[in-house]
């Protein structure tokens, strides 16, 4: 993991104290609400429905069990005992205090941690894939460049107050599993023949009221360029973006309006001024930084293990999670671990209790390395743990309802807060998430149905990613009723694709059924082992939206 | 112009008597010693042959490009850049190129929206001088450039990014 070095402990306290003393400043009046608002975005407050919240940012997904802890303290000691980790591997805190804010930005820096720039129209956390550095279908690992372009970005001063929010994803394996094509900027890293470290570098993408995929600027970018490059689109961008229509504002609308290859040039002509300089990066520096996420000390175990396999043949139900919650580790005898924070009716799609927090901080220690990531999915993850050593792990999360064996399932839902907390939301996501949750809940059915992603946002603002879930659910306001869209053939990866709408939308509470029957479809028509969305895309919406929509049509006949 | 903050010597000091003034494009320039105008109006001064007699300070707005300026910033006592609302960030980038692009040596001036907790980030980016918004107390806001101004990336006060820095000290 990256441990700071004293330059990015001096600047997280320095930062802590300036803002201590602009909430002292807004809470005597000094400072309007207008104007204290983007500094409070800024360093992750955004004022809720019922509350404040504080979004933390887990740079990369990746915490230390110390700083997992520190997050149960202030689940425990500031908000109601919970955390809820998000989309983009952060977590946030509902129920904050203003006032307190100062002295949880004080406990956080005291671990390595800050909440700076997890809101606001600015350069978000850099995210990137749960299995960087243990994946087995790795290229290179993105963390090293991960964390040099959070240092670049961090109160960058040119490009704190751009037209809109601006996020960018990096990935280097073979399945994308941080839907980078759905950033500002995604940057696919890989290696050319000789060994050298190249950057596709795609731009335009985001959710949100226009959900675009971004696309190809530059291919075969040499990543000591990296700084610049992502500066030359910046400035163009800050330049030249919208500001006059907070809807038209992300950088996608301007690399439309220009047109893809317009702005290629464009970006290509500011860069050709500032590569070569001193803003190039080093070597040294790649090293210094790269040295932080070395391999731990791995043990040498053989891949078979006659233990391991005895328990699988023996416990079913650890079968099954060991075959749903487990991934290939490129170090033999080693799995990377999923626990589902999805376990069904009990609590919402990513939230942790402080309990769960502490649970997982000591389980990471005790088996792997005292390290956890946050997968996009909104799952945890420990990423090293012994084959050996899986039987008693699981049974440990049984008992903190940590051990679902559904992830890539049906149930896995990603899901925003919605109504309940956000107060841009017009719909409550979570009771939707609950009763699709309750409505499919047996194991064996999920399993049969296989891989399938379902992601709502309660709102266009599209934070539960559901134009990119196989079946995304977007809540939609209606005269003050709640309904629900439902798009299906929506994926992330490799093959990303937008999904499309079945027709018209669903009350809360027949959203369950009309799922039910879209499964029913995918059943009738799938071939063997062909996933819902190769359905979707080899036989198209319609027989889905003649299985949904005509069966309605018989019952309101039928009851006439 | 009043309330306003320059740099003496690199340090951020309230100055005490600013010569310089805002003058629209509709308002007579004779009886101004030291004016500011748009650079539309000096585009015109200038073709006519006019610029050169005064000494004036010119106003570039978000849209203009500093480039187009460039060829004339050694005969610019004073450029003044605006913030409409201290959330339009592209005065930043404006600064930022007249400075390290185009070289420009005199005064650059923030005018607009001009608030305390963003000194420090317009300072960063060539700013040198620092109209602050007239309803706000110019010696609260000269505190702004006192507090918190550390970076990792380059910028016009620190042309080298901390990676380099960091490797020398090493």
């Amino acid at each position: 993991m990256y441990r700071y070095d004293q330059y990015d402990h001096a600047l997280v306290q320095a930062r802590v104290a300036q803002f201590r003393d602009q909430v002292a400043r807004r809470l005597s009046g000094e400072l309007s609400e207008e104007e204290f608002l983007p500094l409070r975005l800024q360093n992750g407050v955004y004022l809720q429905r019922h509350a404040y919240m504080l979004r933390v940012a887990i740079p990369y997904g990746t915490l230390s069990s110390n700083q997992l802890r520190a997050l149960a303290q202030i689940a425990e000691g500031y908000d109601r005992g919970y955390g809820h980790f998000t989309t983009r591997q952060n977590i946030q805190f509902n129920w904050i205090e203003l006032e307190q804010v100062p002295d949880i930005l004080q406990l956080l820096a005291d671990h390595e941690m800050h909440a700076i720039q997890t809101s606001g129209n600015c350069v978000r956390n850099i995210t990137t894939e749960a299995f960087a550095g243990v994946a087995g279908d790795e290229l290179i690992d993105p963390r090293p460049l991960a964390e040099i372009l959070r240092q670049w970005s961090t109160v960058n001063p040119e490009f704190l107050f751009l037209p809109r929010k601006f996020k960018i994803a990096i990935s280097s394996s073979e399945m994308d599993r941080a839907a980078i094509r759905a950033h500002d900027i995604g940057l696919y890293l890989y290696k050319d023949e000789q060994g050298e470290m190249l950057l596709r570098v795609m731009v335009g993408g985001g959710l949100g009221r226009t959900p675009i995929l971004n696309e190809m600027i530059r291919e075969a970018l040499p990543w000591q360029h990296l700084l610049t490059y992502v500066e030359a689109v910046l400035r163009v961008y800050n330049r030249y973006g919208r500001r006059d229509n907070k809807y038209k504002a992300r950088i996608k609308i301007l690399v439309k309006a220009l047109g893809v290859e317009a702005f290629a040039q464009e970006v290509e002509r500011e860069w050709e001024q500032i590569r070569d300089g001193v803003a190039e990066l080093t070597s040294e520096e790649y090293t210094r930084v790269a040295h932080n996420f070395q391999a731990p000390d791995y043990e040498r175990i053989d891949a078979i293990d006659p233990d391991f396999g005895a328990w699988l043949a023996r416990d079913p139900a650890f079968s099954v999670w060991v075959q749903n919650n487990t991934r290939p580790h490129k170090v033999s005898g080693y799995s990377s671990v999923i626990l589902s924070t999805k376990p069904g009716e009990s609590a919402p799609p990513g939230d942790v209790t402080a309990e769960q927090m502490r649970v997982v901080a000591d389980l990471a220690q005790k088996y792997g390395f005292g390290e956890i990531r946050v997968a996009h999915e909104q799952n945890l993850v420990l990423p090293d743990i012994r084959k050996r050593d899986l039987y008693a792990l699981w049974k440990t999360l049984r008992t903190h309802n940590l051990a679902t064996p559904n992830i890539g399932l049906l149930t896995d839902v990603i899901s925003c807060p919605g109504g309940d907390y956000c107060s841009l939301a017009s719909t409550r996501s979570l009771p939707v998430a609950k009763a699709i949750q309750a409505r499919f809940d047996n194991l064996d059915f999920l399993h049969d149905l296989g891989e399938l992603s379902l992601n709502i946002s309660g709102c266009v603002n599209a934070c539960g990613h559901h134009h990119i879930g196989n079946i995304g659910i977007l809540g939609v306001d209606k005269n003050g009723e709640e309904f629900f869209q439902i798009t299906i053939g929506g994926a992330q990866g490799k093959d990303s694709s937008i999904g499309k709408v079945i027709g018209p939308a669903f009350r809360a509470e027949e959203v369950p059924e009309a799922i039910n029957r879209l499964l029913s479809v995918y059943l009738r028509y799938r071939e063997v082992e062909e996933r819902f969305v190769d359905t979707v895309r080899r036989i198209g919406i319609a027989p889905f939206k003649e299985g949904v929509y005509q069966r309605e049509t018989a019952r309101v006949e039928a009851s006439a | 112009m009043n309330n306003t903050i320059g740099l003496v010597n690199g340090v951020a000091v309230v100055l005490q008597e600013d010569p310089w003034c805002l003058v629209d494009d509709d308002q007579p320039l004779d009886s101004i010693s030291s004016p500011i105008i748009s650079f539309a109006r000096w585009q015109t001064l200038r073709e006519a042959g006019g610029a050169g007699q005064i000494s004036c300070g010119v106003l570039l707005g978000p849209d203009d490009d500093p480039e187009a300026i460039a060829p004339w910033l050694d005969t610019l006592p004073l450029i003044a850049l605006e913030f409409p609302s201290f959330r339009d960030g592209r005065a930043y980038t404006q600064a930022n190129l007249l400075r390290t692009r185009y070289g420009y040596k005199g005064d650059l001036r923030a005018i607009g929206d001009v608030l305390r907790d963003q000194l420090v980030l317009m300072r960063h980016c060539g700013f040198s001088s620092f109209a602050v918004r007239e309803d706000r107390s110019v010696s609260e806001a000269l505190k702004g450039l006192f507090g918190f101004d550390m970076i990792y990336a380059r910028s016009v006060t620190n042309p080298e990014p901390l990676f380099r820095r960091r490797s020398a000290k090493s």
